[in-house]
């Protein structure tokens, strides 16, 4: 009796907020829900990214907040451009996304077409072999020291076993010809699960019956590889190359965790030159500049990416 | 009858399968070893850790746990001898190692962290994700292609370029080494993996059932809330154990924009040293205990993750 009263006498009382919020129009609804995301990314992305732009130009350094800023002009982006030291940084980024993503594009292809054979157990162990890949690179990356110390890890041991290299002499991180590639193992280690997973779904992408044309046109396997399974995996294999691409121009924790960027400055790719010159030479302006000039080298990434992931979802 | 759907003429023969089957699985066991390297690891005692050759074969101990969660100081025999009776098998442990339990370690703490971060910042994310992919989903947003851009391009940017002004910026505002601005920051960095899987979580749930709500009476926020939500569930545990994991994983934000009480574990655990440097089988249980919950997700995960690393731009 209590109950239904005060029920009607809710009914019947206009609550203010609730009247609003009811009355709200489909366009108002729209941005009510979409703007605290936009606002967020504002605060915390693009707000942050107009003061490192504001930073660029000045000779600004955190450690010293109460000096005077000076207004430098484009000079910070002149040093950079003409900085013997950002250009060899640059090679060994470009030299770690090359063969990082070469590799993993190989083995990953070639692992998913193996998985499509669709033999029995298939999906354990395609589940076994994604695990690498959700871990995270820091703590993964830094257990690898380990494995890479010379004579008591167990990378090391190994290699020596198949090599007969005295184990001693297997030094992965500290020797400068296999400290590049002690990073690339590493990675390739971790993120060929990725690939293969990309490319596993454009091969389960391809109709069956276009395999059955090709078998009745007696087409050879080897010509229905190169004539129906590559060109029609081709956009996945290329959506997993530009994330990849993406992911590893701005690798950090990684190689910071295996290597710093040792020995000397052998595997120092962007990212740890930026960290470098922000954070330890406190150099904010000139770093700033050199993160500006990174984010417009992935933007352009991204940009193609976006295009390529429309084509793939176009199919 | 059936002799035309029995085989099809183009499946792989056994031989193949055979074939595929054994490098597959060769794959998979040789890059499994690392991981069970480090669960080995976490229960050698520090001199079986880096014995030469590498023990294979080794008694278990728990001492890489017991170090992991205690700091400690080495004291003299003649000091040990005058203590009581060890108190629990950690403690007896350490005193075969002339060393003495001086406390806890900063391990707990540190996972502590990365619980409330991690878990607070997936809240946020996937709360903002939900309500703004329901917006592009269901509204004609102007421009919602170039809102949809901006979001993810934000996922693109390098972390220690974003870090340089976000330490200026959280210094000003005082959230520097901070819970709450650590799950500001992830909130952020999430929010656009959120949107993208939801939406395309979303878009995949028939308009008509809200139509059919909203003829029957309800207003579009209840239809949201009562017809969409349900139907979203999968989607939205998805997106939220993704960007947990995120979350869960990251070291460059937290490395440089955490120090002390707001450090989460990947930046602490490669800190873990014993004396003379890393002590291995600590640093393997720290990693052990971190790996664990990500295993679990992985195994729930495995029929969305091509969805999730691809920003949902690939569906099976």
């Amino acid at each position: 009796m209590l109950n239904r009263t005060a029920d009607n006498v809710a009914r019947a009382t206009p609550e203010p907020l609730a009247k609003k919020i009811r009355g709200i129009s489909d366009k108002g609804l729209a941005w009510l829900f979409i703007s605290p995301t936009i606002l967020l990314l504002l605060a915390i992305n693009i707000f942050p990214l107009f003061w490192a732009i504001y930073l660029s130009f000045t000779n600004y350094r955190a450690n010293r907040p109460n000096e005077v800023v000076k207004n430098l002009g484009l000079a910070n982006y002149q040093r950079i451009l003409g900085d013997h030291d950002v250009w060899i940084a640059m090679q060994t980024t470009a030299h770690f996304v090359f063969w990082t993503i070469l590799l993993q594009t190989v083995i990953g292809f070639t692992l998913a077409w193996l998985i499509d054979r669709k033999f029995r157990g298939h999906a354990f162990w395609t589940t076994i072999i994604l695990v690498p890949m959700m871990l995270s690179p820091a703590v993964v990356g830094n257990f690898w020291r380990f494995l890479y110390e010379p004579q008591i890890g167990l990378f090391s041991y190994v290699i020596s076993f198949v090599t007969g290299i005295p184990p001693t002499n297997v030094q992965m991180l500290s020797n400068v010809e296999l400290a590049p590639w002690a990073i690339i193992i590493v990675d390739t280690w971790m993120w060929t699960p990725y690939v293969m997973l990309i490319c596993l779904a454009g091969l389960r992408s391809i109709p069956e019956y276009i395999y059955e044309a090709a078998e009745v046109d007696r087409a050879s396997n080897w010509r229905q590889f190169w004539s129906i399974t590559l060109p029609m995996a081709l956009p996945f294999i290329m959506l997993a190359v530009l994330f990849r691409g993406i992911e590893n121009f701005k690798m950090f924790d990684m190689v910071n965790l295996l290597t710093g960027g040792g020995p000397g400055s052998t595997t120092e790719v962007a990212s740890i030159t930026l960290k470098r010159q922000a954070f330890e030479s406190w150099r904010t302006g000139y770093s700033s500049a050199f993160a500006i000039i990174l984010f417009v080298a992935v933007f352009g990434l991204a940009n193609i990416y976006v295009k390529a992931l429309n084509k793939v979802k176009q199919r | 009858m059936s002799l035309t759907t029995a085989h099809s003429v183009v499946a792989p023969s056994s031989n193949a399968k055979l074939i595929a089957g054994t490098i597959i699985i060769a794959y998979a066991l040789i890059s499994i070893v690392p991981l069970l390297w480090i669960f080995a690891t976490s229960f050698k005692t520090p001199p079986d850790s880096i014995a030469y050759p590498p023990k294979i074969v080794f008694q278990p101990s728990i001492e890489g746990y017991c170090n992991l969660f205690t700091t400690r100081t080495r004291q003299t025999p003649e000091y040990i001898n005058s203590l009581g009776p060890a108190t629990g098998f950690c403690d007896e442990t350490v005193r075969k190692r002339n060393m003495v339990i001086a406390g806890p370690s900063n391990f707990l703490p540190r996972f502590v962290n990365s619980l409330i971060i991690a878990f607070g910042s997936t809240f946020c994310a996937v709360f903002l994700g939900t309500l703004s992919a329901y917006g592009f989903s269901r509204f004609k947003v102007p421009l919602a292609d170039d809102l949809l851009f901006f979001i993810l391009s934000t996922r693109f940017m390098p972390p220690i370029a974003v870090a340089i002004p976000i330490y200026l910026m959280y210094r000003e505002l005082g959230l520097s080494d901070t819970a709450l601005g650590m799950i500001l920051l992830y909130t952020a960095v999430n929010v656009s993996l959120a949107v993208w899987l939801l939406k395309g979580f979303i878009d995949e749930i028939p308009r008509e059932y809200e139509e059919a709500a909203m003829i029957d009476g309800y207003t579009r926020l209840q239809a949201f809330w009562r017809t969409v939500l349900p139907q979203a569930t999968t989607g939205i545990a998805a997106t939220a154990i993704f960007c947990l994991i995120f979350a869960w994983n990251e070291y460059a934000f937290a490395a440089l924009l955490t120090s002390g009480t707001a450090q989460t574990a990947p930046p602490f655990i490669p800190t873990i040293i014993g004396e003379g440097g890393q002590d291995w089988p600590a640093v393997a249980a720290g990693t052990t205990i971190f790996l664990v919950p990500i295993l679990v997700f992985t195994i729930l995960l495995r029929k969305q993750l091509l969805r999730g690393i691809t920003f949902g731009a690939v569906r099976k």
